[in-house]
């Protein structure tokens, strides 16, 4: 990718003029893009000639692929309460690398996101930083104490406009109180976002229950824990008409469940990480506590099972689940250690790696699990959008061809925790632009947006 | 070898080398001067983040006899409430020129954090990881077993490994490191194994296991098993609904006075095992632990000279006397 500037582009309220010359929206035919002031202006081959003025930024794309700029819909930024793990700012870098256009904060922060405060703090702390859209979910319950539904209304008509509410960590389990958010949510049209884990089933669980626990003597995380969970809120969804959303699903019998519950037409959706499309459970026997994450890594079996899911649509999105933590949190004994693994800046070469590159998805899919559909189950306004003219200038400029060696040390994110360290994934983010602006360039961070801190 | 960690990655000629080695060494107990001079000067430290007084003394006195010094590091409790971490504690031990650390750990894996992260280069010996493995303990098992055998057949124990025989372990398979080392040991040596348990007590996911799984006490023993192992039952488990009453385990899965009489009716030359300490009257009935059959007491000599072939083995280097 060149990046010539003709002149010094004028930013006079606006966030300038960059024409994307021979991209590929959606890894289709190649085309150019005008992006002007936030805005995508025009999409054609040929606007060059005319379009180019002394004010347009031209980057030379090679047939990279465009995409809509990525949603995740499930990212643990860490503040309040653990900015040592990660903070608004550095893991708002890290999605914007990553080729994040929003993120969804997850409540699990301390104090935990179950005011109108708390949430409007983060919101605002997202909007300070610039990097990326960052969209606050509210707690279920207060504290995620799984007791008592949090001020759920308050969050939604605050400044934050929540939407999306999780105890995520930790699963509404009390089967009542989960009917009772599924209901009150409908008020507002939001969705309550199950993080599916059985308590009692998964007492003290460290891994996957199956061969490789049986070996190693942790305590197993049965696959049932979750699918019960699953079973039982996809019937509750149904019973009283609301739509629930599906956390890091993670094994095949879940996949069955959620493909059983459509089927019947309970409006759920589905997510899987990317790190439950690619590792095993048979990492667990380095007891290296970079593969500890909640849901934890299942067999091969259900890593097969979760991307035929993603490819028949059964599984609606990805989000990483991005769960920074300290190194002296990782680099202890396995059961001491923290559950959690980073993930914003290596989602999009893991989803290549394993769902393109093997066949089973298009990159229009990708657009759609990685983008569209996010969005839209968090009713996220100006992402997820087509590549058209008039819409938000949200994009990512993705070259598939790239090669890196993941190297954590190199991570915009605070986290160190990666587990693909070492390995050799395909594709590299170029370029990502937020609102117009170009967070990322050349695969680096240049400034937030013009308009960060000022509004 | 430079540590040793598990059985499961123990081959038939690694386990053999130990076994005879420790042969040699049970001959030192022997002797009225008890000693070798063969780790003079190097130093064994006793890392133990669990209680068990008698794995400890165990590693203790073979470090001893072959004249180590010995450093006892007792952590009560997990090494996070007390509020260092398991690698501050282990380079600590290290900047005292530790040769060698034997680990007893609550945690799966702790030792093979020690010896693959780097933190420390002396040689890790597991003395009990969680759930996970105690290779000393099936080491002197089969040491046991090797024994056993050369009684009864008036043959030789050295270069000898267990093809042909058959051993039944009773009980708590799930949370048993014992159980898991012996299943690997014992069949890497030629052994068959078999494994009864209420299956409660029993994991997921044995299938790929090369032990058979019965439930049924009696079926096992009539097989005249060469021996027959009793695990330790933490009586706690029963308040977890693992069984619903000591009297109930005893009745089905303890090794009660009426199965002694049934094995010596048969004429079985069945050896009685228990890694202690014992629990009478619940997996184990007092006739049992106390006949002649009951290879308890030469189990903890075994340990001893097990120990002390490991330690020679890791810091010399070399199987020869």
């Amino acid at each position: 990718m060149n990046t010539q500037t003709t002149e010094t582009r004028e930013t006079t309220g606006g966030t300038g003029r960059w024409l994307l010359k021979g991209v590929s929206p959606l890894g289709e035919e190649a085309t150019d893009v005008l992006v002007v002031d936030g805005l995508i202006a025009q999409v054609g081959a040929g606007l060059s000639d005319d379009d180019l003025d002394e004010r347009t930024t031209v980057i030379e794309c090679g047939g990279q692929i465009l995409l809509p700029g990525l949603v995740d819909i499930h990212t643990h930024l860490r503040e309040p309460g653990r900015e040592d793990a990660e903070t608004v700012e550095t893991g708002t870098r890290a999605a914007a690398k990553g080729g994040y256009t929003a993120v969804f904060a997850m409540a699990n922060s301390n104090p935990v996101a179950d005011t109108a405060g708390v949430v409007e703090q983060v919101w605002g702390l997202g909007r300070d930083a610039g990097w990326t859209q960052v969209q606050p979910i509210g707690a279920v319950t207060v504290g995620l104490g799984g007791k008592q539904l949090a001020e759920i209304g308050a969050m939604a008509e605050s400044r934050a406009q929540v939407r999306v509410f999780s105890d995520d960590g930790k699963c509404v389990y009390d089967p009542l109180l989960m009917r009772r958010a599924l209901e009150y949510v409908k008020t507002f049209d939001g969705v309550v976002a199950q993080h599916a884990q059985e308590p009692r089933l998964t007492e003290d669980a460290q891994m996957n229950e199956g061969t490789v626990s049986a070996d190693l003597g942790l305590t197993g995380w049965p696959a049932v824990a979750e699918e019960a969970i699953i079973a039982r809120d996809v019937l509750l969804a149904q019973h009283v008409g609301s739509r629930v959303h599906i956390c890091h699903l993670s094994t095949k019998g879940s996949v069955e469940l959620i493909r059983w519950a459509k089927e019947r037409g309970v409006d759920v959706t589905a997510e899987v990480t990317p790190h439950h499309l690619l590792l095993t459970d048979e990492l667990v026997r380095t007891f290296d506590p970079v593969y500890k994450v909640n849901p934890p890594l299942r067999t091969d079996e259900d890593v097969q099972a979760v991307r035929a899911a993603v490819a028949d649509g059964t599984i609606d999105v990805v989000g990483t689940d991005h769960a920074p933590h300290p190194t002296e949190d990782k680099e202890c004994e396995w059961t001491c250690a923290a559950m959690g693994m980073t993930g914003l800046e290596t989602a999009l070469s893991v989803v290549q790696h394993t769902l393109v590159d093997t066949g089973a998805i298009t990159w229009r899919d990708v657009a759609r699990i990685m983008s569209r559909t996010p969005a839209e189950i968090g009713r996220l306004r100006g992402q997820g959008r087509p590549i058209e003219p008039g819409e938000p200038a949200n994009l990512v400029l993705f070259d598939p061809a790239a090669e890196t060696v993941v190297d954590p040390a190199t991570h915009a994110s605070k986290g160190r925790n990666s587990p693909y360290r070492g390995l050799r994934l395909p594709g590299a983010v170029k370029a990502t632009f937020f609102q117009g602006h170009p967070v990322v360039l050349d695969g680096a961070l240049t400034q937030p947006h013009p308009a960060a801190g000022g509004r | 070898m430079k540590h040793l960690l598990s059985t499961q990655e123990l081959t038939r000629d690694e386990a053999i080398a130990i076994l005879d080695t420790a042969d040699r060494m049970a001959e030192v107990g022997q002797q009225s001067v008890k000693k070798l001079p063969a780790l003079r000067g190097r130093t064994v430290v006793n890392l133990f983040f669990e209680d068990s007084t008698r794995t400890r003394i165990s590693f203790e006195t073979a470090a001893k006899r072959l004249s180590a010094d010995v450093i006892n590091f007792s952590a009560k409790g997990s090494s996070v409430s007390k509020g260092e971490s398991l690698k501050d504690t282990a380079q600590t031990l290290m900047a005292m020129n530790a040769d060698a650390v034997v680990i007893r750990h609550g945690t799966s894996g702790a030792p093979q954090r020690l010896a693959t992260t780097g933190w420390i280069d002396a040689a890790v010996l597991n003395a009990g990881d969680g759930k996970h493995e105690h290779p000393t303990q099936a080491l002197l098992d089969v040491m046991t077993l090797r024994q056993h055998r050369a009684n009864l057949t008036g043959g030789e124990t050295q270069g000898t490994d267990l093809e042909g025989m058959h051993v039944v372990i009773v009980g708590d398979i799930l949370h048993s490191r014992v159980a898991r080392s012996n299943m690997w040991l014992l069949t890497t040596l030629g052994a068959r194994v078999t494994f009864v348990a209420p299956p409660t007590l029993l994991p997921v996911g044995t299938q790929h296991w090369p032990a058979r799984i019965v439930f049924d006490l009696d079926e096992a023993l009539a097989e005249n098993p060469d021996a027959v192992m009793l695990l330790r039952v933490q009586r706690e488990r029963m308040h977890a609904a693992f069984f619903p009453s000591e009297a109930e385990y005893a009745r089905w899965w303890g090794l009660t006075p009426e199965r002694l009489d049934a094995l010596d009716r048969a004429g079985a030359t069945t050896a009685i095992m228990h890694p202690g300490p014992m629990n009478r009257g619940l997996e184990i009935s007092s006739e049992a632990a106390d006949s002649p059959r009951s290879t308890v007491l030469r189990q903890v000599s075994n340990g001893v000279a097990v120990r002390m072939a490991c330690l020679y083995l890791l810091l010399t280097g070399d199987d020869a006397q």
